[in-house]
């Protein structure tokens, strides 16, 4: 009975997610554009390398930065043992220049950055293999997750005990090239993705055209006469916010400014309320492209903040940065193209007049009231 | 913008923003300590595995010996949830670990192994083979008939009951045949059976004392009884032991009737482990505290973690965790159809009526329509979600 009831007790868990993550070490392979230099960096958990050469010396069950320091050259003797990389078939020996420490998501890692210079053997230089041997031995659940940049281009590759070796292709003809076309393609959809689901953007867009077939004669919004003086109207705006958001946009993300996220999403709210509230009570009429251009830079640290989180590396920061600001120019113009014609169209009507402009600005209003009150203090208002 | 992709943005962000702080750095201080180990070194646990480990290094083709070591880190790993144990286990039967002629410890091992990994079919082809050689092992049963169980077999589950019967122990198949019972309809005589079990064995170690309420409680929700269950769970908690599972399902309990606001205080110290951070998480976004966010961004860390190592052992969590806090319900479909194809309990069933609810998709929910009306399962929560799964249009 109790040995069925024990059996039973452990097979509660049959199907149960693990508690904690599994080991794993990072390890990333950089080559310079000659190859035969390579730059590397690999993060092996503390508990591991404790486990596998003993790191507390003391005992205690507490690993400190001085035992760490204390066991750098075991750590490094043991690490680069299990771990070849060879270019062309000739062997590139290892060299340890720097060990520190890092925090990953289950705990501290000894983080070793290493040099390798290859022996460069005749012929061409088209590949590279690695071979991955740590840890296997003693647990078979280990995983080595090698990232390998090389020309622009990132390859990962899983390694374990089935399957501890990998093989790169170098000067790969087709991938570095095709691989940046295809991910700047990939920014720019992401700009304008942006621009369609950042609905702040939108929004502060709208209130700055709204009147942009109108014009104003005694405090009231009257229809322009022609679409040439409404056009020119929209061609300010839009330009003026396209440049200052890419200014700042490129400053953030290349980290020269930056804003905390909740201050930038708070003024952005801000700045939809002003847009608005500017038709309502007129105060700025022909000089809107100037507040699109000051307000254009704070909602530029909001572009950076979705760019930065698409995952930058430096190789490709450009082709982000480009890639992604065109995407949300297309994705602004689209929605100019679709405006101006109706806005137009429609601009002598009382209902375009009251209820577009005057009715859905007051909306707008209220609503990035309420972002704003829920950026700033950090409440929840919307029902999610 | 949409809510989703707001929520989404935000725990990109917040994960990107954890990513960014961390960088490798110099510690300055010696004293420093940067990571505390599971066990010391003078822990009795620690030199009893010490000293397995220097004997099967002596004798590496003593599979005796690799099966004791393996059996001890499979303990450890049960009790802690900690995946490196099962691979020190599965490292010490790397000899024989691909091999058909293994010797039967080692096989028996391999499988528990094997499940722990959620390769169910492995464990079931390599308990079949050591259940050939030792049938009166009360403990390949009992694992086949989770195992089956967990894959909604109950048909094979129940003649590995009969096994019981058959070659060991009477008390045993009740048990065995009692959970199964009570996911074929038959709950309420399953609950009597399973009372029966409890009010018997009243020496039994409290570790057996708890898996006995824990399914109580069980049955008593699919009975419709409340208040019964919550008696139950009180009494297993009571007992003092540490138990996720346990924990889980209470916290589960309590989510499900509106008491969001006991969870932090039961899951206190527990966010370790991912399947009580995710209770955490969900019940953090169902109060909204200041700062509520921070166990969904751990849990997502997490989730990213394991998906850069392509594991695939967290998909029921990971599909509850995009639907209820980031409101994917896409996403999360796809996440509970998966899991469901792996394995098919009744929180399996749940989580993907839930997501097909969600994403307005009644096709995606079929599979559970048609297994709630194959097994009887009783559940009224899960046959709320089939009528409003039914009243989808089509």
């Amino acid at each position: 009975m109790m040995r069925f009831i024990c059996a039973m007790f452990l097979a509660f868990y049959a199907a149960m997610a693990f508690a904690h993550k599994a080991s794993d070490s990072y390890l990333t392979i950089t080559p310079d554009d000659a190859v035969a230099h390579i730059d590397g960096q690999w993060d092996i958990a503390l508990r591991d390398l404790d486990f596998a050469m003993g790191i507390d010396a003391d005992g205690d069950g507490e690993i400190t930065w001085g035992e760490v320091k204390a066991q750098h050259e075991r750590i490094a003797a043991y690490a680069l043992a299990r771990l070849s990389l060879r270019l062309a078939g000739g062997i590139c020996p290892l060299r340890v220049v720097e060990h520190l420490i890092d925090e990953h998501s289950d705990g501290s890692y000894a983080v070793i950055r290493f040099t390798a210079t290859c022996s460069q053997p005749r012929g061409r230089l088209d590949r590279l293999d690695i071979e991955y041997r740590a840890l296997f031995d003693l647990d078979a659940q280990h995983r080595g997750l090698l990232r390998f940049t090389h020309a622009g281009a990132t390859r990962s590759a899983i390694l374990s005990p089935e399957q501890p070796t990998v093989t790169f292709a170098l000067h790969d003809g087709a991938t570095p090239t095709s691989g940046r076309w295809a991910e700047f393609s990939q920014f720019v959809q992401e700009g304008v993705r942006h621009i369609w689901i950042g609905f702040d953007h939108i929004l502060f867009l709208l209130s700055l055209l709204l009147p942009a077939v109108l014009v104003l004669r005694s405090r009231i919004w009257q229809p322009v006469a022609a679409f040439r003086l409404a056009g020119w109207d929209v061609l300010a705006i839009v330009t003026s916010f396209t440049i200052a958001h890419s200014i700042t946009l490129t400053l953030a993300t290349l980290e020269v400014v930056t804003l905390p996220s909740r201050f930038v999403e708070s003024v952005i709210a801000i700045s939809v309320v002003l847009a608005a509230a500017n038709n309502v009570y007129p105060l700025v009429d022909r000089a809107r492209w100037a507040v699109a251009f000051v307000f254009g830079l704070i909602h530029g640290f909001g572009f950076a903040t979705v760019l930065g989180e698409l995952g930058l590396r430096s190789s490709t920061l450009l082709i982000a940065l480009v890639g992604f600001n065109i995407g949300v120019e297309i994705g602004q113009l689209a929605i100019v193209l679709v405006f101006l014609p109706i806005a137009y169209w429609l601009r002598a009507t009382w209902m375009y007049r009251r209820m577009v402009v005057l009715g859905g600005s007051v909306a707008i209003m209220l609503i990035a009231a309420v972002w704003f009150c829920e950026r700033a203090f950090n409440l929840a208002l919307w029902p999610v | 913008m949409s809510l989703i992709a707001r929520n989404v943005v935000a725990f990109l962000l917040g994960t990107w923003l954890s990513a960014m702080q961390a960088a490798p750095y110099l510690p300055s201080d010696d004293a420093k300590v940067l990571e505390r180990l599971p066990l010391k070194a003078t822990d009795p646990m620690a030199r009893e595995l010490r000293e397995l480990r220097a004997r099967v290094a002596a004798n590496p083709d003593d599979p005796d010996q690799a099966a004791t070591l393996a059996r001890r880190y499979f303990r450890l790993a049960m009790a802690e949830g900690d995946p490196r144990y099962v691979g020190y286990g599965e490292a010490a039967l790397q000899t024989w670990w691909a091999r058909t002629d293994a010797p039967h410890p080692v096989v028996k091992m391999r499988a528990l192994l094997k499940q722990y990994k959620h390769d169910f079919s492995g464990a079931l082809t390599d308990f079949a083979l050591a259940g050939q050689r030792d049938p009166s092992d009360e403990e390949i049963w009992s694992w086949r008939a989770a195992l089956h169980i967990v894959q909604a077999d109950y048909l094979e589950a129940t003649n590995d009951c009969t096994m019981l019967k058959r070659h060991a122990s009477q008390v045993g198949w009740a048990s065995c045949q009692a959970w199964v019972d009570g996911m074929i309809g038959k709950a309420s005589a399953a609950y009597a059976a399973m009372a029966d079990v409890y009010a018997r064995d009243t020496t039994a170690a409290p570790s057996a004392r708890l898996w006995t309420l824990t399914r109580l409680a069980e049955l008593a929700l699919r009975m419709g009884k409340a208040v019964q269950a919550e008696a139950h769970f009180k009494q297993a908690l009571a007992l003092r032991v540490d138990d996720q599972y346990l924990l889980a399902a209470y916290a589960d309990f309590l989510l499900d009737h509106g008491r969001a606001r006991e969870v932090p205080a039961l899951l206190k110290g527990w966010t370790k482990s991912d399947i009580l951070l995710l209770r955490l998480a969900l019940a953090d976004h169902v109060l909204q505290l200041p700062g509520g966010g921070a166990h969904a961004r751990a849990l997502q860390s997490r989730f990213t973690a394991a998906a850069m190592r392509r594991d695939t052992l967290h998909l029921q969590e990971e599909a509850r965790f995009r639907l209820h806090i980031l409101g994917d319900a896409k996403r999360a479909l796809a996440l509970a159809q998966e899991n469901w194809a792996a394995q098919r309990e009744p929180r399996d069933a749940r989580v993907l009526f839930e997501a097909a609810i969600a994403a307005r998709d009644a096709q995606a929910g079929k599979p559970v329509v048609s297994w709630l009306e194959s097994s009887r399962h009783e559940d009224p929560v899960l046959q709320r979600l089939a009528r409003e799964l039914a009243n989808l249009p089509q």
